[in-house]
């Protein structure tokens, strides 16, 4: 198919735009920042959303570990936790952690701020649909957070929301509360895949001149490779939704097996996305501390193309794992021994991808500021959960762990690396870029180590717990004589109390946002010596981004190049 | 409110109107949307031989109409496809115009099918097979109504010469509604 008036290739568009660019005019607080197309306000948006969705899904777990721990018992800020409460903190802390704060942080809010500014443009493709999109992601949280207070409360039927539990409500209990949740899902599919297909769009179409392929930073290249996985994982659980939809509330039968309906039809349209979509928020997450680590080792980037590869590996191999979630499920053993070996194939590349990090790091003149503690933090870390899904991607042993703490323990130690411990590395590397303002560095490794003691101090009994039997989804433990021993009980309260150690160490973070806001010193354009183009303009960047628009001359992680006057070599700095 | 186009949607690094890449990923995921709900169809049926009964009984005259005024409405929507490259907008937007009464005409066809099927029994709820049927139709014809206001707003703009590119963007989501039918009429009404 031809175009005919599209728009003509443009030798002289950026500079015929930039001489009709609207003028920065004073405009209304709710223009300016509600409703306004800019892709760094909308960043700031999903990311303030995602904050605060997260300190919805930090206070679930509160209220539920609390609970396992000291069971029965008034609970401070939450009170006597029901049951049917109980199930609806624990699905809502997973669905929320997951679709309401790891995709809008780690790909919404840094991929609006990011590709943008890493490609060179001024803006997103379509900042019309950017708005859109998040404005539906506003709307479904919304939904979200409404089912709370309706007839029957919150959905409790765990985020797999496995059917026939969350289609009929005479067993879930919830008739208005389990369809939105169901809603509110798929509005943020619809938020994410209008995002998505604006930020592969971009990414595509909306680079500077000189921004070869090969020129473009890992986490832009991440972040749409996990859009893309995202849009070809969804489709068919959205089509699930809409049949879940139906199931609750017009009275079909697609998943009840009493009327020639299929329950595990939606384990494998719920799977198909479920499994890719981790891969969804790893990929970004690693993308972010590809950057951090590059820039704080101050050496070329160890086998950039290579990086390439295993991430479209990791993309595609992620296709093809997602049954190893259904051993007990009853599928055929012939079928589980394929999918446990498609599952262990799966963590050859993201092993590899370590491998180049740690290559990046040898020989580096290490930086250890607050961003690469973090992204360090991130690859330790994320291994233990890499090393524990061996365990579970197995068959063999998964029938004995699978629905124990051991896999909650292993989640969270792939989920937790990615959304909090990632995020937070993106927070305080781009924060001076963000702001215009340093972050405090003691403020920041207060934060960062009593994070981490909190985090691990929560997870690693978990693993402990799960190997000597604890069900995952038990509200009181003392009614089960063989999981009610003291010593089992000791774990869950240690815990218990990681949790609230690593509640009250973000603390520290909010210091260092208040402090950063009071007193933080001028960042300058380019704190970190970075040479990647966000860099290369001010802090923060003003409206169209760069004034002029760059060219771009060379890769992306010339640091510390044998001859150069300076350690690093800016993308758009000329030849000389 | 006046929209000044940012330097980003006009550049073309892919060397492809931006418009039309984005239509492209877009109907990607549509695909992988109705993929989905036509996979989870088949093997159900594949289990099921009984749903033959239930399949008998919708109306393939119906169907057989609804597939040739979809297919006819495609051609004006490439003839105002034409009309846009020659840059005669007002042409552009009448053919448009006509592709908007052929969904018209699908729909008011689908409203009489199925309150015809639904006064005899056939309801959403009578067994999996009409289950399948009535949301699949239904999706797709979500889709019709999404594809006819679309085509409304664009060929709004086509009348008054504007933003004539995006009358091809219409056309190709167009086709794509068009080839979800052509994939829904032999699963919902041949197969016996």
């Amino acid at each position: 198919m031809t175009t005919t008036t599209a728009p003509t290739s443009h030798a002289g568009a950026d500079d015929h735009a930039a001489d009709h660019a609207p003028a920065e005019h004073e405009q209304s607080f709710f223009m300016k920042y509600l409703w306004s197309t800019d892709h760094k306000v909308i960043g700031f948006q999903y990311m303030i959303t995602g904050l605060l969705m997260a300190i919805i899904g930090g206070y679930m777990a509160y209220g539920f570990r609390m609970q396992l721990a000291w069971p029965g018992e008034w609970i401070p800020g939450v009170g006597f936790l029901s049951s049917q409460q109980y199930n609806a903190y624990v699905t809502t802390h997973g669905t929320v952690m997951i679709f309401w704060f790891a995709m809008p942080v780690l790909i919404a809010a840094f991929g609006n701020w990011l590709i943008p500014l890493m490609t060179g443009c001024d803006d997103m493709a379509f900042p019309r649909i950017n708005r859109l999109s998040y404005q539906v992601f506003f709307v479904s949280a919304l939904v979200l957070l409404a089912s709370f207070f309706v007839d029957g409360g919150a959905f409790g039927g765990a985020w797999t929301a496995y059917p026939p539990l969350s289609a009929k409500a005479t067993m879930n209990l919830t008739p208005l509360g389990s369809t939105l949740w169901v809603v509110a899902v798929a509005l943020e599919f619809v938020a994410f895949l209008l995002g998505g297909i604006n930020f592969i769009t971009t990414s595509m179409n909306a680079r500077a001149p000189g921004m070869t392929m090969m020129r473009i930073p890992i986490v832009v290249w991440t972040i749409v490779v996990a859009s893309i996985l995202f849009m070809v994982s969804v489709g068919p659980l959205v089509a699930g939704a809409a049949m879940l939809v139906l199931d609750q509330q017009v009275g079909t039968h697609f998943y009840d097996p009493g009327h020639g309906g299929d329950p595990i039809l939606w384990q494998h349209l719920f799977w198909f996305f479920g499994h890719p979509e981790v891969y969804v928020v790893l990929l970004p997450a690693m993308g972010v501390c590809a950057e951090i680590i590059t820039c704080n080792a101050r050496k070329k980037f160890f086998g950039y193309q290579t990086f390439l590869y295993t991430l479209f590996a990791t993309g595609i191999i992620s296709f093809f794992v997602w049954a190893h979630h259904q051993f007990v499920a009853g599928i055929d053993p012939r079928m589980a021994n394929i999918f446990t070996i498609t599952t262990l194939i799966i963590s050859i590349p993201i092993a590899e991808m370590i491998f180049l990090y740690i290559a990046t790091l040898a020989g580096g003149q290490i930086r250890l500021n607050v961003p690469m503690l973090w992204a360090l933090s991130f690859l330790a870390e994320f291994l233990l959960g890499g090393v524990t899904g061996i365990f579970l991607g197995a068959s063999g042993s998964d029938i004995y762990f699978h629905d124990t703490y051991f896999v909650i323990a292993h989640f969270h130690y792939t989920f937790v690396p990615i959304a909090v411990i990632a995020c937070f590395a993106g927070f305080t590397h781009w924060i001076p870029k963000m702001t215009g303002r340093m972050m405090n560095e003691t403020i920041g490794k207060l934060h960062f180590w009593t994070t981490i003691v909190g985090f691990n101090l929560v997870f690693l009994p978990l693993f402990i717990t799960g190997m000597w039997g604890d069900h995952r989804r038990i509200y009181n433990y003392q009614h089960f004589p063989d999981l009610s021993t003291q010593a089992m009980q000791d774990l869950r309260i240690a815990s218990t109390v990681g949790l609230l150690i690593m509640i009250a160490a973000q603390g520290f973070f909010v210091w260092n946002l208040v402090w950063t806001w009071k007193k933080g010193p001028p960042a300058g354009n380019n704190p970190w010596r970075g040479t990647t183009l966000e860099w290369q303009t001010t802090s923060p960047p003003g409206h169209g981004n760069f004034h002029p628009m760059p060219t771009v001359h060379r890769g992306p992680y010339e640091y510390s190049v044998p001859g150069a006057a300076e350690d690093f070599i800016p993308q758009n700095q000329p030849p000389a | 409110m006046s929209f000044a186009k940012p330097i980003a949607t006009l550049r073309t690094s892919a060397g492809l109107p931006t418009g039309r890449l984005a239509l492209w990923w877009l109907l990607a995921s549509e695909v992988i949307i109705f993929g989905g709900l036509l996979a989870s169809y088949v093997m159900q049926r594949l289990g099921h031989p009984e749903w033959a009964h239930d399949a008998a009984h919708t109306n393939i005259w119906f169907g057989a109409g609804n597939t040739i005024i979809l297919l006819t409405s495609s051609l004006s929507a490439v003839l105002g496809h034409q009309a846009a490259q020659t840059g005669d907008g007002k042409k552009a937007a009448r053919y448009l115009w006509l592709t908007i009464g052929g969904a018209a005409w699908f729909l008011i066809n689908k409203g009489f099918e199925w309150s015809g099927e639904i006064s005899h029994g056939f309801t959403i709820t009578k067994s999996g097979f009409w289950s399948f049927y009535y949301t699949a139709a239904g999706l797709h014809g979500l889709h019709v109504i999404a594809g006819a206001t679309a085509m409304a707003v664009v060929a709004l703009d086509a009348a008054k010469n504007k933003e004539l590119q995006r009358v091809e963007y219409v056309g190709i989501y167009w086709h794509l509604v068009d080839v979800i039918w052509i994939f829904l009429f032999p699963l919902l009404y041949i197969a016996k």
